[in-house]
Protein backbone atom coordinates (compact mmCIF):
# COMPACT_ATOMS: atom_id res chain seq x y z
CA UNK A 1 0.00 0.00 0.00
CA UNK A 2 1.24 3.46 -0.92
CA UNK A 3 0.02 6.57 0.84
CA UNK A 4 0.37 10.25 0.04
CA UNK A 5 -0.32 12.42 3.11
CA UNK A 6 -0.58 16.16 2.51
CA UNK A 7 2.08 15.96 -0.20
CA UNK A 8 3.12 19.18 -1.91
CA UNK A 9 5.99 19.58 -4.33
CA UNK A 10 7.27 23.06 -5.03
CA UNK A 11 10.26 23.24 -7.40
CA UNK A 12 13.04 25.77 -6.74
CA UNK A 13 11.66 28.00 -9.52
CA UNK A 14 8.37 28.28 -7.61
CA UNK A 15 6.33 25.88 -9.75
CA UNK A 16 3.87 23.97 -7.61
CA UNK A 17 3.70 20.61 -9.37
CA UNK A 18 1.69 18.76 -6.74
CA UNK A 19 -0.56 20.54 -4.29
CA UNK A 20 -1.67 18.96 -1.01
CA UNK A 21 -2.13 15.44 -2.34
CA UNK A 22 -3.89 12.93 -0.08
CA UNK A 23 -4.30 9.57 -1.74
CA UNK A 24 -4.10 5.88 -0.90
CA UNK A 25 -2.97 3.44 -3.56
CA UNK A 26 -4.41 -0.02 -2.85
CA UNK A 27 -2.01 -2.94 -2.68
CA UNK A 28 -2.24 -5.47 -5.49
CA UNK A 29 -4.27 -3.14 -7.70
CA UNK A 30 -3.68 -0.89 -10.71
CA UNK A 31 -4.08 2.78 -9.83
CA UNK A 32 -3.97 5.20 -12.75
CA UNK A 33 -2.96 8.86 -12.54
CA UNK A 34 -4.52 10.73 -15.44
CA UNK A 35 -4.76 14.37 -16.44
CA UNK A 36 -3.54 16.95 -18.95
CA UNK A 37 0.16 17.60 -19.52
CA UNK A 38 1.90 19.36 -16.65
CA UNK A 39 -0.65 18.44 -13.99
CA UNK A 40 1.91 16.71 -11.77
CA UNK A 41 1.44 13.02 -12.64
CA UNK A 42 5.11 12.28 -13.17
CA UNK A 43 6.11 14.33 -10.15
CA UNK A 44 3.67 12.41 -7.95
CA UNK A 45 4.91 9.10 -9.33
CA UNK A 46 8.56 9.99 -8.82
CA UNK A 47 7.96 10.89 -5.21
CA UNK A 48 7.11 7.23 -4.60
CA UNK A 49 10.60 6.02 -5.49
CA UNK A 50 12.21 9.17 -4.15
CA UNK A 51 13.46 10.39 -7.51
CA UNK A 52 11.83 13.61 -6.30
CA UNK A 53 11.57 14.59 -2.65
CA UNK A 54 8.30 16.11 -1.42
CA UNK A 55 8.48 19.69 -0.15
CA UNK A 56 5.75 18.99 2.38
CA UNK A 57 3.97 15.90 3.59
CA UNK A 58 5.00 12.26 3.48
CA UNK A 59 4.83 9.38 1.06
CA UNK A 60 4.83 5.94 2.62
CA UNK A 61 5.21 2.50 1.04
CA UNK A 62 3.91 -0.24 3.32
CA UNK A 63 3.88 2.21 6.20
CA UNK A 64 7.50 3.29 5.75
CA UNK A 65 8.32 6.89 4.90
CA UNK A 66 10.21 6.67 1.62
CA UNK A 67 12.52 9.46 2.76
CA UNK A 68 13.84 7.36 5.60
CA UNK A 69 16.52 4.80 4.78
CA UNK A 70 18.63 4.43 1.66
CA UNK A 71 17.28 5.69 -1.66
CA UNK A 72 19.01 3.08 -3.83
CA UNK A 73 17.74 0.22 -1.64
CA UNK A 74 14.21 1.61 -1.83
CA UNK A 75 14.41 1.87 -5.63
CA UNK A 76 15.65 -1.70 -6.09
CA UNK A 77 12.38 -2.81 -4.53
CA UNK A 78 10.23 -0.70 -6.87
CA UNK A 79 9.98 -1.48 -10.58
CA UNK A 80 10.02 1.53 -12.89
CA UNK A 81 8.98 1.75 -16.53
CA UNK A 82 9.15 4.98 -18.49
CA UNK A 83 8.08 6.28 -21.85
CA UNK A 84 10.32 5.06 -24.68
CA UNK A 85 11.51 2.47 -22.17
CA UNK A 86 14.70 4.32 -21.13
CA UNK A 87 16.67 1.19 -21.90
CA UNK A 88 20.45 1.18 -21.66
CA UNK A 89 21.54 1.44 -25.30
CA UNK A 90 24.94 -0.14 -24.61
CA UNK A 91 23.61 -3.26 -22.93
CA UNK A 92 22.04 -6.25 -24.58
CA UNK A 93 18.39 -7.00 -23.95
CA UNK A 94 19.36 -9.76 -21.54
CA UNK A 95 21.68 -7.48 -19.58
CA UNK A 96 19.12 -4.69 -19.54
CA UNK A 97 16.59 -7.01 -17.96
CA UNK A 98 19.16 -8.40 -15.51
CA UNK A 99 20.02 -4.91 -14.21
CA UNK A 100 18.29 -4.93 -10.83
CA UNK A 101 19.09 -8.56 -9.96
CA UNK A 102 22.76 -7.77 -10.60
CA UNK A 103 22.51 -4.64 -8.44
CA UNK A 104 21.03 -6.82 -5.73
CA UNK A 105 24.11 -9.03 -5.91
CA UNK A 106 22.71 -12.08 -7.70
CA UNK A 107 25.25 -14.16 -9.59
CA UNK A 108 25.56 -13.40 -13.30
CA UNK A 109 24.27 -16.83 -14.18
CA UNK A 110 21.17 -16.55 -12.03
CA UNK A 111 20.45 -12.98 -13.19
CA UNK A 112 20.69 -14.01 -16.84
CA UNK A 113 18.53 -17.06 -16.32
CA UNK A 114 15.96 -14.78 -14.70
CA UNK A 115 16.20 -12.40 -17.67
CA UNK A 116 15.54 -15.23 -20.12
CA UNK A 117 12.56 -16.31 -18.07
CA UNK A 118 11.13 -12.78 -18.12
CA UNK A 119 11.60 -12.44 -21.86
CA UNK A 120 9.23 -15.34 -22.20
CA UNK A 121 6.80 -13.80 -19.70
CA UNK A 122 6.53 -10.55 -21.68
CA UNK A 123 6.45 -12.34 -25.03
CA UNK A 124 9.89 -11.64 -26.48
CA UNK A 125 11.55 -14.26 -28.67
CA UNK A 126 14.67 -15.79 -27.05
CA UNK A 127 16.87 -14.83 -30.01
CA UNK A 128 16.45 -11.18 -29.00
CA UNK A 129 18.42 -11.71 -25.81
CA UNK A 130 21.74 -10.84 -27.41
CA UNK A 131 20.45 -7.84 -29.36
CA UNK A 132 20.78 -4.20 -28.41
CA UNK A 133 17.76 -1.95 -27.80
CA UNK A 134 18.28 -0.11 -31.11
CA UNK A 135 17.61 -3.40 -32.91
CA UNK A 136 14.09 -3.68 -31.47
CA UNK A 137 10.83 -2.05 -32.46
CA UNK A 138 9.22 0.47 -30.13
CA UNK A 139 6.70 -2.07 -28.89
CA UNK A 140 9.41 -4.65 -28.24
CA UNK A 141 11.45 -2.07 -26.36
CA UNK A 142 8.47 -1.37 -24.12
CA UNK A 143 8.21 -5.09 -23.37
CA UNK A 144 11.86 -5.08 -22.39
CA UNK A 145 11.15 -2.09 -20.15
CA UNK A 146 8.39 -4.02 -18.42
CA UNK A 147 10.56 -7.15 -18.11
CA UNK A 148 13.38 -5.09 -16.63
CA UNK A 149 11.04 -3.59 -14.05
CA UNK A 150 9.75 -7.03 -13.09
CA UNK A 151 13.13 -8.75 -12.94
CA UNK A 152 13.66 -8.69 -9.18
CA UNK A 153 9.98 -9.36 -8.57
CA UNK A 154 9.28 -6.05 -6.79
CA UNK A 155 5.87 -5.73 -5.09
CA UNK A 156 5.42 -2.22 -6.53
CA UNK A 157 5.57 -1.16 -10.17
CA UNK A 158 5.61 2.47 -11.33
CA UNK A 159 4.79 3.06 -15.00
CA UNK A 160 5.05 6.53 -16.53
CA UNK A 161 3.24 6.68 -19.88
CA UNK A 162 4.90 3.40 -20.81
CA UNK A 163 2.86 2.88 -23.96
CA UNK A 164 2.41 6.41 -25.25
CA UNK A 165 5.22 6.30 -27.80
CA UNK A 166 3.95 3.26 -29.68
CA UNK A 167 1.23 3.15 -32.30
CA UNK A 168 -2.37 2.54 -31.22
CA UNK A 169 -2.49 -1.10 -32.35
CA UNK A 170 0.67 -2.07 -30.48
CA UNK A 171 -0.48 0.00 -27.52
CA UNK A 172 -3.66 -1.97 -27.32
CA UNK A 173 -1.84 -5.28 -27.29
CA UNK A 174 0.59 -4.04 -24.65
CA UNK A 175 -2.37 -2.97 -22.51
CA UNK A 176 -4.00 -6.37 -22.87
CA UNK A 177 -0.79 -8.05 -21.85
CA UNK A 178 -0.30 -5.82 -18.86
CA UNK A 179 -3.76 -6.84 -17.67
CA UNK A 180 -3.00 -10.51 -18.28
CA UNK A 181 0.31 -10.20 -16.39
CA UNK A 182 -1.33 -8.36 -13.55
CA UNK A 183 -3.90 -11.15 -13.30
CA UNK A 184 -1.02 -13.52 -12.59
CA UNK A 185 1.26 -11.29 -10.57
CA UNK A 186 -1.03 -9.03 -8.52
CA UNK A 187 1.46 -6.17 -8.21
CA UNK A 188 0.73 -2.78 -6.74
CA UNK A 189 0.89 -0.75 -9.94
CA UNK A 190 0.79 3.01 -10.32
CA UNK A 191 0.29 3.86 -13.98
CA UNK A 192 0.52 7.37 -15.42
CA UNK A 193 -1.20 8.37 -18.64
CA UNK A 194 -2.81 11.41 -20.22
CA UNK A 195 -5.29 9.15 -22.01
CA UNK A 196 -8.54 8.69 -20.10
CA UNK A 197 -9.40 5.75 -22.33
CA UNK A 198 -6.26 3.92 -21.22
CA UNK A 199 -6.97 4.95 -17.61
CA UNK A 200 -10.47 3.50 -17.69
CA UNK A 201 -9.30 0.33 -19.39
CA UNK A 202 -6.41 -0.43 -17.03
CA UNK A 203 -7.32 1.18 -13.74
CA UNK A 204 -8.96 -0.51 -10.78
CA UNK A 205 -9.03 3.07 -9.55
CA UNK A 206 -8.36 6.29 -11.42
CA UNK A 207 -7.03 9.55 -10.00
CA UNK A 208 -7.84 12.54 -12.22
CA UNK A 209 -5.44 15.46 -11.75
CA UNK A 210 -6.03 19.01 -12.89
CA UNK A 211 -3.36 21.54 -13.78
CA UNK A 212 -1.64 22.87 -10.68
CA UNK A 213 -1.24 19.41 -9.25
CA UNK A 214 -4.63 19.18 -7.57
CA UNK A 215 -6.45 15.88 -7.34
CA UNK A 216 -9.85 16.40 -8.94
CA UNK A 217 -11.41 12.98 -8.37
CA UNK A 218 -10.28 9.57 -7.23
CA UNK A 219 -12.67 6.74 -7.92
CA UNK A 220 -13.32 3.51 -9.71
CA UNK A 221 -13.62 4.01 -13.48
CA UNK A 222 -17.36 3.36 -13.50
CA UNK A 223 -18.01 5.99 -10.86
CA UNK A 224 -15.79 8.44 -12.70
CA UNK A 225 -17.77 8.02 -15.92
CA UNK A 226 -21.20 8.06 -14.29
CA UNK A 227 -20.69 10.64 -11.60
CA UNK A 228 -17.88 13.06 -12.45
CA UNK A 229 -17.14 15.22 -9.41
CA UNK A 230 -17.07 18.53 -11.26
CA UNK A 231 -17.03 20.28 -14.61
CA UNK A 232 -13.35 19.63 -15.17
CA UNK A 233 -13.64 15.89 -14.72
CA UNK A 234 -16.80 15.83 -16.75
CA UNK A 235 -15.03 17.65 -19.56
CA UNK A 236 -12.01 15.39 -19.39
CA UNK A 237 -14.00 12.17 -19.26
CA UNK A 238 -16.84 13.29 -21.46
CA UNK A 239 -14.61 14.64 -24.15
CA UNK A 240 -13.05 11.27 -24.43
CA UNK A 241 -16.33 9.43 -24.55
CA UNK A 242 -17.12 11.74 -27.43
CA UNK A 243 -14.04 11.02 -29.39
CA UNK A 244 -14.02 7.35 -28.76
CA UNK A 245 -17.30 7.22 -30.59
CA UNK A 246 -16.31 9.56 -33.42
CA UNK A 247 -12.75 8.75 -34.19
CA UNK A 248 -12.49 10.53 -37.54
CA UNK A 249 -12.14 14.09 -38.71
CA UNK A 250 -14.40 15.44 -41.39
CA UNK A 251 -11.94 18.15 -42.44
CA UNK A 252 -8.19 18.31 -42.18
CA UNK A 253 -7.09 20.40 -39.20
CA UNK A 254 -5.37 23.75 -39.66
CA UNK A 255 -1.64 23.56 -38.99
CA UNK A 256 0.25 26.40 -37.40
CA UNK A 257 3.87 27.00 -38.24
CA UNK A 258 6.10 25.16 -35.78
CA UNK A 259 9.60 26.55 -35.27
CA UNK A 260 12.19 23.78 -34.97
CA UNK A 261 15.79 23.57 -33.80
CA UNK A 262 18.46 20.92 -34.09
CA UNK A 263 20.82 19.54 -31.50
CA UNK A 264 23.73 21.94 -31.16
CA UNK A 265 21.74 24.95 -32.36
CA UNK A 266 20.58 27.70 -30.10
CA UNK A 267 16.90 27.64 -29.09
CA UNK A 268 14.71 30.70 -28.53
CA UNK A 269 12.95 31.20 -25.19
CA UNK A 270 9.90 29.06 -24.44
CA UNK A 271 9.26 25.62 -25.91
CA UNK A 272 10.95 24.58 -29.17
CA UNK A 273 10.68 21.35 -31.08
CA UNK A 274 13.97 19.55 -31.65
CA UNK A 275 14.30 17.69 -34.95
CA UNK A 276 16.90 15.33 -36.40
CA UNK A 277 18.76 16.23 -39.60
CA UNK A 278 15.91 14.74 -41.66
CA UNK A 279 13.39 17.01 -39.94
CA UNK A 280 11.84 14.26 -37.83
CA UNK A 281 10.85 15.26 -34.31
CA UNK A 282 13.09 14.18 -31.40
CA UNK A 283 11.36 16.00 -28.56
CA UNK A 284 11.04 19.39 -26.94
CA UNK A 285 13.36 21.76 -25.16
CA UNK A 286 12.30 24.55 -22.86
CA UNK A 287 14.14 27.83 -22.52
CA UNK A 288 16.88 29.39 -24.58
CA UNK A 289 20.47 28.31 -24.99
CA UNK A 290 22.26 25.66 -26.94
CA UNK A 291 20.23 22.48 -27.44
CA UNK A 292 21.83 19.36 -26.00
CA UNK A 293 20.50 15.90 -26.61
CA UNK A 294 20.32 15.25 -22.90
CA UNK A 295 17.90 18.10 -22.21
CA UNK A 296 15.40 17.05 -24.87
CA UNK A 297 12.05 16.14 -23.31
CA UNK A 298 10.29 13.28 -25.12
CA UNK A 299 7.49 14.69 -27.16
CA UNK A 300 4.39 12.59 -26.67
CA UNK A 301 2.51 11.10 -29.59
CA UNK A 302 2.43 12.39 -33.17
CA UNK A 303 -0.42 13.15 -35.52
CA UNK A 304 0.05 12.05 -39.11
CA UNK A 305 -1.40 14.56 -41.52
CA UNK A 306 -4.05 12.95 -43.68
CA UNK A 307 -4.74 10.10 -41.28
CA UNK A 308 -7.91 11.93 -40.27
CA UNK A 309 -7.85 10.38 -36.83
CA UNK A 310 -9.38 12.79 -34.37
CA UNK A 311 -8.20 10.59 -31.60
CA UNK A 312 -4.56 10.75 -32.60
CA UNK A 313 -4.86 14.53 -33.13
CA UNK A 314 -6.23 14.98 -29.63
CA UNK A 315 -3.63 12.60 -28.27
CA UNK A 316 -0.87 14.62 -29.91
CA UNK A 317 -2.22 17.92 -28.58
CA UNK A 318 -2.76 16.61 -25.05
CA UNK A 319 0.49 14.72 -24.68
CA UNK A 320 2.77 17.48 -25.91
CA UNK A 321 4.62 19.16 -23.06
CA UNK A 322 4.44 22.47 -24.93
CA UNK A 323 0.68 22.29 -25.42
CA UNK A 324 1.17 22.23 -29.20
CA UNK A 325 0.63 18.89 -30.86
CA UNK A 326 3.16 17.81 -33.48
CA UNK A 327 1.82 16.96 -36.91
CA UNK A 328 4.08 14.96 -39.24
CA UNK A 329 3.91 13.99 -42.89
CA UNK A 330 3.96 10.43 -44.23
CA UNK A 331 7.75 10.32 -43.90
CA UNK A 332 7.64 11.35 -40.27
CA UNK A 333 8.89 14.88 -40.94
CA UNK A 334 7.41 17.78 -39.00
CA UNK A 335 4.55 19.35 -40.91
CA UNK A 336 3.27 21.86 -38.35
CA UNK A 337 1.57 22.37 -35.03
CA UNK A 338 -1.93 21.47 -33.85
CA UNK A 339 -3.49 23.51 -31.12
CA UNK A 340 -5.63 21.76 -28.55
CA UNK A 341 -8.27 24.45 -29.15
CA UNK A 342 -8.52 23.60 -32.84
CA UNK A 343 -8.78 19.92 -32.09
CA UNK A 344 -11.49 20.48 -29.50
CA UNK A 345 -13.36 22.73 -31.90
CA UNK A 346 -13.24 20.00 -34.55
CA UNK A 347 -14.48 17.61 -31.91
CA UNK A 348 -17.38 19.85 -30.99
CA UNK A 349 -18.20 20.32 -34.67
CA UNK A 350 -18.29 16.61 -35.39
CA UNK A 351 -20.40 16.05 -32.29
CA UNK A 352 -22.82 18.66 -33.52
CA UNK A 353 -22.89 16.87 -36.89
CA UNK A 354 -23.67 13.67 -35.13
CA UNK A 355 -26.47 15.24 -33.11
CA UNK A 356 -28.01 16.82 -36.20
CA UNK B 1 76.70 4.19 -48.69
CA UNK B 2 74.31 6.47 -46.79
CA UNK B 3 71.33 4.08 -46.58
CA UNK B 4 73.57 1.85 -44.53
CA UNK B 5 73.01 4.24 -41.69
CA UNK B 6 69.56 2.84 -40.98
CA UNK B 7 70.45 -0.84 -40.43
CA UNK B 8 73.56 0.14 -38.53
CA UNK B 9 71.54 2.28 -36.15
CA UNK B 10 68.45 0.12 -35.76
CA UNK B 11 69.13 -0.36 -32.06
CA UNK B 12 69.39 3.37 -31.47
CA UNK B 13 66.27 4.10 -33.52
CA UNK B 14 64.37 1.40 -31.64
CA UNK B 15 65.45 2.89 -28.32
CA UNK B 16 64.32 6.36 -29.36
CA UNK B 17 61.03 4.94 -30.58
CA UNK B 18 60.45 3.29 -27.22
CA UNK B 19 61.27 6.53 -25.44
CA UNK B 20 58.94 8.42 -27.76
CA UNK B 21 56.09 6.03 -27.07
CA UNK B 22 56.54 6.35 -23.31
CA UNK B 23 56.88 10.14 -23.38
CA UNK B 24 53.80 10.55 -25.57
CA UNK B 25 51.44 7.91 -24.21
CA UNK B 26 52.08 7.87 -20.47
CA UNK B 27 50.70 11.44 -20.37
CA UNK B 28 47.65 10.27 -22.33
CA UNK B 29 46.93 7.65 -19.67
CA UNK B 30 47.55 9.95 -16.72
CA UNK B 31 45.65 12.74 -18.48
CA UNK B 32 42.67 10.47 -19.04
CA UNK B 33 42.61 9.42 -15.40
CA UNK B 34 42.70 13.07 -14.31
CA UNK B 35 40.31 14.40 -16.96
CA UNK B 36 37.50 11.94 -16.23
CA UNK B 37 36.71 13.23 -12.72
CA UNK B 38 37.28 16.86 -13.75
CA UNK B 39 35.08 16.47 -16.83
CA UNK B 40 32.49 14.67 -14.73
CA UNK B 41 32.40 17.60 -12.30
CA UNK B 42 32.11 20.03 -15.21
CA UNK B 43 29.29 18.03 -16.80
CA UNK B 44 27.32 18.00 -13.57
CA UNK B 45 27.54 21.66 -12.73
CA UNK B 46 26.96 24.52 -15.14
CA UNK B 47 28.94 27.09 -13.13
CA UNK B 48 31.89 24.75 -12.75
CA UNK B 49 31.76 23.95 -16.45
CA UNK B 50 31.83 27.68 -17.21
CA UNK B 51 35.17 27.89 -15.41
CA UNK B 52 36.80 24.55 -16.17
CA UNK B 53 36.26 24.24 -19.89
CA UNK B 54 37.58 27.73 -20.83
CA UNK B 55 40.45 27.30 -18.35
CA UNK B 56 41.38 24.04 -20.06
CA UNK B 57 41.28 25.71 -23.47
CA UNK B 58 43.61 28.46 -22.26
CA UNK B 59 46.07 25.89 -20.93
CA UNK B 60 46.13 24.29 -24.33
CA UNK B 61 47.28 27.51 -26.00
CA UNK B 62 50.55 27.72 -24.02
CA UNK B 63 53.37 26.95 -26.46
CA UNK B 64 54.92 23.58 -25.69
CA UNK B 65 58.52 24.74 -25.72
CA UNK B 66 57.70 27.49 -23.22
CA UNK B 67 56.01 24.95 -20.98
CA UNK B 68 58.98 22.55 -21.17
CA UNK B 69 61.26 25.38 -20.11
CA UNK B 70 59.25 26.98 -17.31
CA UNK B 71 58.10 23.73 -15.74
CA UNK B 72 61.42 22.99 -13.98
CA UNK B 73 61.12 26.32 -12.18
CA UNK B 74 57.59 25.49 -11.10
CA UNK B 75 57.87 21.83 -10.14
CA UNK B 76 61.54 21.81 -9.19
CA UNK B 77 62.82 19.29 -11.72
CA UNK B 78 66.14 19.59 -13.52
CA UNK B 79 65.92 21.28 -16.91
CA UNK B 80 66.83 18.09 -18.83
CA UNK B 81 64.54 15.81 -16.82
CA UNK B 82 62.14 13.79 -19.07
CA UNK B 83 59.57 14.39 -16.37
CA UNK B 84 59.19 17.93 -17.71
CA UNK B 85 57.93 16.56 -21.00
CA UNK B 86 55.63 14.07 -19.29
CA UNK B 87 54.13 16.72 -17.02
CA UNK B 88 53.73 19.23 -19.84
CA UNK B 89 52.04 16.72 -22.12
CA UNK B 90 49.84 15.53 -19.28
CA UNK B 91 48.67 19.11 -18.87
CA UNK B 92 47.83 19.31 -22.58
CA UNK B 93 46.04 15.99 -22.48
CA UNK B 94 43.94 17.04 -19.50
CA UNK B 95 43.19 20.35 -21.21
CA UNK B 96 42.00 18.53 -24.32
CA UNK B 97 40.09 15.76 -22.61
CA UNK B 98 38.21 17.79 -19.99
CA UNK B 99 36.10 19.21 -22.73
CA UNK B 100 35.65 15.83 -24.44
CA UNK B 101 34.62 14.19 -21.20
CA UNK B 102 32.24 17.00 -20.25
CA UNK B 103 30.67 16.95 -23.73
CA UNK B 104 30.50 13.17 -23.82
CA UNK B 105 28.81 12.94 -20.43
CA UNK B 106 26.53 15.85 -21.27
CA UNK B 107 25.35 13.94 -24.34
CA UNK B 108 24.24 10.88 -22.37
CA UNK B 109 20.43 11.01 -22.60
CA UNK B 110 19.03 12.22 -19.29
CA UNK B 111 16.27 9.63 -19.57
CA UNK B 112 18.80 6.82 -19.51
CA UNK B 113 20.52 8.31 -16.47
CA UNK B 114 17.17 8.78 -14.75
CA UNK B 115 16.22 5.19 -15.57
CA UNK B 116 19.50 3.98 -14.06
CA UNK B 117 18.89 5.98 -10.90
CA UNK B 118 15.37 4.64 -10.66
CA UNK B 119 16.65 1.06 -10.99
CA UNK B 120 18.68 1.67 -7.84
CA UNK B 121 22.15 2.47 -9.15
CA UNK B 122 24.19 4.55 -6.72
CA UNK B 123 26.04 7.44 -8.41
CA UNK B 124 29.49 5.80 -8.48
CA UNK B 125 28.39 2.54 -10.04
CA UNK B 126 26.00 4.34 -12.36
CA UNK B 127 28.90 6.44 -13.62
CA UNK B 128 31.08 3.41 -14.29
CA UNK B 129 28.48 1.15 -15.84
CA UNK B 130 26.14 3.57 -17.60
CA UNK B 131 27.46 7.07 -18.15
CA UNK B 132 31.10 6.28 -18.89
CA UNK B 133 30.42 3.48 -21.42
CA UNK B 134 27.97 5.72 -23.26
CA UNK B 135 30.61 8.45 -23.33
CA UNK B 136 33.22 6.17 -24.94
CA UNK B 137 32.67 7.17 -28.59
CA UNK B 138 33.24 10.88 -27.87
CA UNK B 139 36.00 10.04 -25.44
CA UNK B 140 37.87 7.98 -28.05
CA UNK B 141 37.68 10.91 -30.46
CA UNK B 142 39.30 13.11 -27.81
CA UNK B 143 41.93 10.48 -27.04
CA UNK B 144 42.87 10.22 -30.70
CA UNK B 145 43.52 13.95 -30.91
CA UNK B 146 45.46 13.90 -27.63
CA UNK B 147 47.58 10.91 -28.59
CA UNK B 148 48.48 12.18 -32.05
CA UNK B 149 49.19 15.68 -30.83
CA UNK B 150 51.36 14.32 -27.99
CA UNK B 151 53.31 12.18 -30.43
CA UNK B 152 54.13 15.25 -32.46
CA UNK B 153 54.81 17.42 -29.40
CA UNK B 154 57.31 14.98 -27.90
CA UNK B 155 59.62 15.79 -30.82
CA UNK B 156 59.76 19.39 -29.63
CA UNK B 157 61.30 18.09 -26.43
CA UNK B 158 64.41 17.25 -28.46
CA UNK B 159 65.24 20.96 -28.27
CA UNK B 160 65.74 20.56 -24.54
CA UNK B 161 67.42 17.20 -25.00
CA UNK B 162 64.48 14.87 -24.23
CA UNK B 163 62.51 14.12 -27.33
CA UNK B 164 62.46 10.49 -28.34
CA UNK B 165 62.52 10.36 -32.13
CA UNK B 166 62.81 14.17 -32.21
CA UNK B 167 66.47 13.68 -31.40
CA UNK B 168 66.88 12.32 -34.91
CA UNK B 169 65.83 15.78 -36.16
CA UNK B 170 68.21 17.76 -33.95
CA UNK B 171 71.10 15.35 -34.46
CA UNK B 172 70.57 15.03 -38.21
CA UNK B 173 70.35 18.80 -38.50
CA UNK B 174 73.54 19.37 -36.56
CA UNK B 175 75.42 16.77 -38.60
CA UNK B 176 73.79 17.97 -41.81
CA UNK B 177 72.55 14.42 -42.45
CA UNK B 178 69.09 14.47 -44.16
CA UNK B 179 68.54 10.70 -44.00
CA UNK B 180 68.48 10.82 -40.22
CA UNK B 181 65.93 13.65 -40.28
CA UNK B 182 63.85 11.76 -42.83
CA UNK B 183 63.97 8.62 -40.70
CA UNK B 184 62.73 10.67 -37.74
CA UNK B 185 59.84 12.12 -39.73
CA UNK B 186 58.77 8.76 -41.14
CA UNK B 187 58.97 7.08 -37.74
CA UNK B 188 56.92 9.79 -36.02
CA UNK B 189 54.32 9.60 -38.77
CA UNK B 190 54.13 5.82 -38.61
CA UNK B 191 53.86 5.89 -34.85
CA UNK B 192 51.02 8.41 -35.01
CA UNK B 193 49.20 6.32 -37.61
CA UNK B 194 49.60 3.08 -35.67
CA UNK B 195 48.49 4.59 -32.35
CA UNK B 196 45.54 6.30 -33.98
CA UNK B 197 44.56 3.04 -35.66
CA UNK B 198 44.81 1.17 -32.38
CA UNK B 199 42.55 3.72 -30.68
CA UNK B 200 40.00 3.36 -33.45
CA UNK B 201 40.08 -0.41 -32.96
CA UNK B 202 39.72 -0.08 -29.19
CA UNK B 203 36.79 2.24 -29.76
CA UNK B 204 35.09 -0.17 -32.13
CA UNK B 205 35.72 -3.10 -29.88
CA UNK B 206 34.32 -1.38 -26.80
CA UNK B 207 31.17 0.04 -28.43
CA UNK B 208 29.52 -2.81 -30.33
CA UNK B 209 26.07 -1.25 -29.79
CA UNK B 210 26.90 1.76 -31.96
CA UNK B 211 27.15 -0.36 -35.07
CA UNK B 212 23.90 -2.27 -34.95
CA UNK B 213 21.34 -1.31 -37.55
CA UNK B 214 18.47 0.58 -35.98
CA UNK B 215 15.06 -0.62 -37.07
CA UNK B 216 13.03 0.98 -34.30
N1 LIG C 1 12.59 19.93 -12.22
C1 LIG C 1 11.57 20.80 -12.37
N2 LIG C 1 11.73 22.11 -12.12
C2 LIG C 1 10.71 22.98 -12.26
N3 LIG C 1 9.48 22.65 -12.66
C3 LIG C 1 9.26 21.35 -12.93
C4 LIG C 1 10.29 20.36 -12.82
N4 LIG C 1 9.76 19.16 -13.16
C5 LIG C 1 8.48 19.39 -13.48
N5 LIG C 1 8.17 20.70 -13.34
C6 LIG C 1 6.86 21.33 -13.56
O1 LIG C 1 5.93 20.74 -12.70
C7 LIG C 1 4.68 20.57 -13.36
C8 LIG C 1 4.27 19.12 -13.31
O2 LIG C 1 5.19 18.36 -14.05
P1 LIG C 1 5.00 16.80 -14.30
O3 LIG C 1 6.18 16.34 -15.07
O4 LIG C 1 4.72 16.14 -13.01
O5 LIG C 1 3.73 16.78 -15.21
P2 LIG C 1 2.98 15.56 -15.91
O6 LIG C 1 1.60 15.56 -15.40
O7 LIG C 1 3.76 14.33 -15.76
O8 LIG C 1 2.96 16.03 -17.41
P3 LIG C 1 3.17 15.21 -18.77
O9 LIG C 1 1.84 14.59 -19.11
O10 LIG C 1 3.53 16.25 -19.76
O11 LIG C 1 4.25 14.21 -18.54
C9 LIG C 1 4.87 21.11 -14.75
O12 LIG C 1 4.39 22.43 -14.77
C10 LIG C 1 6.33 21.07 -14.96
O13 LIG C 1 6.74 22.07 -15.86
MG1 LIG D 1 4.86 13.11 -17.14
Amino acid sequence: MIEFRGVTKRFPDGTVAVDGLDLTVDAGRITVFVGPSGCGKTTSLRMINRMIAPTEGTVTVDGRDVMSGDAADLRRGIGYVIQQAGLFPHKTIRDNIATVPLLLGWSKRRARARADELMEVVGLAPEMAARYPAQLSGGQQQRVGVARALAADPPVLLMDEPFSAVDPVVRESLQEELLRLQGELGKTIVFVTHDIDEAVKLGDKVAVFRTGGVLAQYDEPGVLLDRPADGFVDGFVGRDRGYRKLGFLSDELPLAELPTVRVGESAPDGWSLVVDPEGRPLGWVQGGGSVEEATVVPGGSLYEVGSGSLRSALDAALSSPSGRGVAVDGDGRVAGALSADDVLRALAASRADEAA
Amino acid sequence: MVWDWIPRNLGMIGGLLGEHVVLALVPVLIGLVLAVPIGWAAAGNRALRGVLVPAASVLYTIPSLALFIVLPAIIGTRILDPLNVVVALTIYTVALLVRSVADALGAVPSMVVAAATAMGYRPGRRFVSVELPLAVPVLIAGLRVAAVSNISLVSVGALIGVGGLGQLFTDGYQRNFPLEILTGIVMVLLLALVVDGLLVLIGRFSTPWTRVGANA
